[in-house]
């Protein structure tokens, strides 16, 4: 049950440190622990805890809140299709149950191989590329079951392993703030009326 | 995208008219086509002129209650500081698709409208919260935003002037009431994304800890460039005088040619958007109902059609225009399937903190359920219509609210809907039952139209 390597530990101060204070940086860290593990471990959320400055408690009162937090594992590829109302009026439920079929599986769980977790999801955006679902957070628009078999296919082959890393990894752009460039976290208590809404009447002095 | 019929003038493509380039999402692109000049002229402005500019134009928010974006920003309270910019990208109203083309297809356009509103309002720091499902929108943004770092133009001393300001990339993971702009501070705080009580209502009085926080979402936002590039005027020459400039509109379901599209806003129909820009009904099949705006919007139907694209007359029809997002049902749709899958979602979704939300919604769901399983009882109708006016009494549009935020008051409105328009579709499911006699049901577009008897 890994803590986080000594590379996202830096990786982790440097994010808490965009922050006016600290906790706010707690979703991006649990998400750099799943992107690390494949999904949220007890000793990194108590490594999350430490760095912080809270106590595990709350790191698992603010992980268990979001769906996207696996405290399990999960398969390689997360597979969400949605069912909402757009994509139930366009066939997502028999896209669902054909997967389902397909794995042999039921929404929530995990093929035996540890390849697939199946989910059937709320609204994704993608409402007028009905049906449609996602596999890490990839999307496929107005996908048919032969697509959608073809698509398990290559995911399974590693055919897709360039376009759709293992779950756990959102973004593979992360963003840099270089420090030249930083402008600094505004901090309550110590940030003041800044330099720049001076009033009206006073000479723009710097302004491009 | 594709051009709104109607009218002798070219309506602009002020938001997604880059959305004709593969390379929209690159500073090359973005800087050949307009790009920053907007942050440029407003740097030579006064920081209270951009904010005037705003105000003029009378953006108003395009996440949902349409509050106008100018007025908003006003509400921040002299003197106190620092103040915060945050983005909602939060975008998971069913039905809703407009904020991830966006962020996905013109990422510049995103930030150079959140530089020039937190420059407009003192804002020394900003975060673009972006809904945690959506990958390739964190990915542009982020080249996006190291692009415009490395370019000067976010972070300290922008273009070389005295404004500085970091743009944060923060990613959502998964909650829908997130999109609560009070549930989305709690969130970015790193505490369970639930609604605050109010007052204090506006977070640009108290948000971001305590602190003023101006909250807009990310299509109000992607409005600002153009508008201080070409000025209020030129804004306010578009639209509706209740609703100006343009406005996305996805719209989903049974029409031929589903889409999003950019319309003059309080202009066009529902019918030049369903019957023109997306080729209407699919095959030969009619009309049975049209979510107006997101699933929290009561139904129309077709006397609705003609109705312009603007809140007010959708308000006073009994609706809302919620987030522009339409979805079609034609005589195909099983009317208590697609209000229990509405439902459904309300009830996945209630972050479970008021008990008329947290309780009442599931158990909606679970009595439509058994209703569809084939195990409906006479009585359900009236259950189900009596929980609704637990959840939100006398079950009138605007809802009455009982909870902390508009959540749960919202599953009401497709069971009053379907119940009142489709009655005897619930009783084949229920072997009878009526509306009882205890349960009031006001909402103007729950009632039949004028001559017609109800759930028929």
């Amino acid at each position: 049950m890994p803590r986080f390597t000594a590379e996202n530990t830096i990786l982790a101060k440097e994010i808490i440190g965009r922050y006016p204070l600290p906790k706010s940086a707690l979703i991006p860290l649990l998400h750099l622990a799943q992107e690390q593990d494949g999904h949220v471990t007890d000793d990194a959320m108590v490594h999350i805890a430490e760095l912080v400055g809270i106590t595990p408690a709350e790191v698992i009162g603010t992980c268990s809140f979001y769906e996207m937090f696996k405290r399990e594992p999960v398969g390689d590829y997360l597979v969400n299709v949605c069912t909402n109302i757009a994509c139930m009026l366009m066939g997502g439920e028999e896209l669902l149950a054909h997967l389902e079929d397909r794995l042999g599986i039921r929404p929530g769980s995990t093929t035996p191989d540890g390849t697939f977790t199946l989910e059937d999801v709320e609204c994704i955006a993608a409402c007028t590329e009905a049906p449609c679902l996602t596999v890490n957070y990839r999307y496929f628009h107005k996908i048919s079951t032969d697509q959608a078999d073809a698509l398990l296919d290559d995911l399974r082959a590693g055919r897709r392993a360039h376009e759709i890393p293992k779950h756990g990894t959102l973004a593979r752009v992360r963003q840099t703030i270089p420090a030249d460039a930083r402008a600094g976290a505004a901090v309550p208590g110590e940030s003041g009326q800044p330099v720049w809404m001076k009033p009206k009447d006073e000479p723009e002095g710097a302004s491009a | 995208m594709s051009d709104q019929a109607g009218g002798a003038r070219t309506v602009p493509k002020m938001i997604t008219g880059r959305f004709q380039y593969d390379d929209a999402h690159t500073i090359d692109r973005y800087r050949a086509t307009d790009g920053y000049a907007a942050l440029r002229k407003a740097l030579d402005m006064h920081p209270e002129d951009v904010h005037a500019e705003i105000k003029n134009a009378s953006l108003l928010g395009r996440g949902g209650a349409g509050f106008p974006a100018g007025v908003k920003w006003g509400f921040c309270p002299p003197g106190v500081w620092p103040r915060y910019f945050v983005v909602n990208g939060d975008e998971s109203e069913p039905g809703t698709y407009k904020d991830r083309l966006l962020m996905e297809r013109d990422p510049h356009q995103l930030i150079e409208g959140v530089l020039i509103g937190a420059y407009a309002t003192g804002c020394a720091q900003a975060f673009l919260y972006v809904r945690g499902e959506m990958a390739l929108a964190q990915e542009r943004i982020a080249t996006a935003l190291n692009e415009a770092y490395a370019a000067g133009l976010v972070g300290k001393n922008v273009l070389g002037s005295d404004f500085s300001c970091d743009i944060v990339l923060h990613w959502g993971a998964g909650a829908y009431i997130v999109g609560e702009e009070t549930a989305l501070i709690e969130s970015l705080e790193g505490n369970r994304g639930m609604p605050r009580l109010k007052p204090p209502y506006f977070p640009a009085a108290k948000g971001l800890y305590m602190q003023p926080t101006i909250v807009n979402n990310v299509e109000t936002m992607a409005n600002v460039p153009w508008i201080i590039r070409n000025g209020a005027e030129a804004y306010t020459a578009f639209g509706a005088e209740s609703s100006r400039g343009t406005r996305m509109f996805a719209v989903s379901g049974h029409v031929k040619k589903p889409g999003v599209h950019e319309v003059e806003f309080g202009t066009t129909t529902f019918r030049e958007l369903i019957y023109g820009a997306c080729g209407g009904i699919r095959g030969n099949h009619t009309l049975k109902a049209f979510i107006p705006g997101g699933a929290s919007a009561p139904w129309f139907y077709d006397e609705h059609l003609d109705l312009p694209l603007e809140a007010g007359a959708v308000g006073a029809a009994g609706s809302m225009l919620g987030s522009g997002a339409i979805v079609v049902m034609d005589e195909t749709t099983d009317a208590v399937k697609a209000t229990w899958r509405v439902v459904r979602f309300f009830a996945r979704e209630s972050c479970g903190k008021c008990t008329p939300c947290r309780e009442g919604t599931s158990w909606l769901e679970k009595i439509l359920r058994r209703m569809l399983d084939g195990q409906g009882r006479p009585e359900d109708i009236g259950l189900l219509l009596d929980l609704c006016d637990n959840i939100s009494p006398a079950i009138t549009w605007p809802p009455k609210q009982t909870t902390i935020c508009p959540l749960g008051p919202s599953a009401v409105s497709p069971i009053a809907s379907a119940i009142m328009r489709f009655k005897s579709e619930f009783q084949a499911y229920c072997g009878g039952g009526d509306i009882p006699t205890s349960v009031t049901i006001n909402g103007a577009a729950y009632l039949p139209p004028e001559g017609a008897p109800a759930g028929v």
